[in-house]
């Protein structure tokens, strides 16, 4: 019998699969704010990870301060994504990334 | 299955759920809710991985700024943050780079469930102080100080450029001159035989 959620492997799958999700949703999304959101779903999965594997190897906690440092880097990096956002948004009146098309020609 | 099993389960489950929200509805408002609802799922599993302070950190600096945040912008776009592209979608190189993304997910997957050990290791029982609030802030100041007072640096950084990159420019408005109380106030004649007189021109003073 397999213990559920007691085992590393479960989180790391689970992990695995969120931070797929997250991918997917940014490449295939237009929507400047949806991907924001898809990256900070990869943050999310990313820190999951971390902390599963520091309570692996629990002699010290340094995967969880890790994880409190990529917390705080997601926090800066939504914030400056967003007023990028709202910034392009006063320009082109769209908030679709496909858009953002100046330096093609 | 032991009460922590269902626990694991539901989280995971609710985590995935709102993952796939996040990515497949058409209203970001909707997305919101549903990177909202990973969050508190992720947030369930660092408790079930004895990190408490983290899952408080996690509630209050995603559940309550990040997301916060998202809906402000999106209700500041109004409709225009949901609407549909009219340009066709010629994006083929990342969907691809999606499919290949998904399908590596998937060998992965299977080939973990088949080469999976009949009995992994089960994580080692860890004392109480382990992911509290006091052990993880003891780190922080001490083997973490740098990295710590740097981050905060970051934020401010971050802060200040958010809002010098999301403000208005505005075209610097010209000071109305002529006739004004205050004017009159500052710079008008001082004997009141001159109250009825006009102003001195603006170079004169």
């Amino acid at each position: 019998m397999i213990p559920i959620g007691n085992v590393i492997e479960h989180y790391v799958l689970l992990a695995s699969v969120i931070f797929v999700l997250g991918a997917v949703g940014f490449l295939v999304r237009r929507n400047a704010l949806v991907q924001l959101m898809s990256v900070e779903l990869m943050l999310n999965a990313v820190n999951l990870a971390l902390v599963a594997f520091n309570r692996q190897h629990s002699s010290d906690m340094n995967g969880q301060m890790v994880s409190f440092f990529v917390i705080a880097v997601a926090a800066a990096e939504a914030a400056v994504g967003l007023a990028i956002v709202l910034s392009f948004y006063r320009l082109k009146s769209s908030v679709f990334s496909d858009e953002a098309d100046s330096l093609r020609h | 299955m032991s009460v922590g099993d269902v626990f694991f389960l539901v989280a995971a489950v609710v985590a995935l759920v709102g993952a796939v929200w996040t990515i497949a509805s058409q209203s970001p408002i909707r997305s919101a809710l549903g990177l909202l609802t990973t969050i508190v799922g992720i947030a369930a599993l660092f408790l079930r991985l004895n990190a408490q302070f983290l899952a408080a950190i996690q509630l209050i600096v995603y559940a309550g700024a990040v997301v916060v945040l998202f809906v402000f912008v999106i209700m500041l776009l109004g409709p225009d943050a949901g609407a549909v592209s009219k340009r066709p979608a010629r994006a083929r190189g990342s969907r691809v780079a999606s499919a290949a993304l998904v399908f590596v997910l998937a060998v992965l997957l299977v080939v973990s469930l088949v080469g999976a050990q009949p009995s992994p290791t089960k994580f080692r029982a860890v004392s109480p102080e382990y992911g509290s609030v006091e052990a993880v802030g003891q780190l922080l100041f001490s083997r973490g100080l740098v990295p710590f007072e740097l981050s905060t640096a970051l934020l401010i950084v971050a802060a200040i450029g958010a809002i010098a990159v999301a403000r208005a420019r505005h075209t610097p408005k010209r000071v109305k001159a002529g006739e004004s109380p205050t004017r009159r106030l500052f710079h008008g004649p001082l004997h009141p035989r001159d109250a009825g007189r006009p102003l001195p021109k603006e170079g004169l003073l």
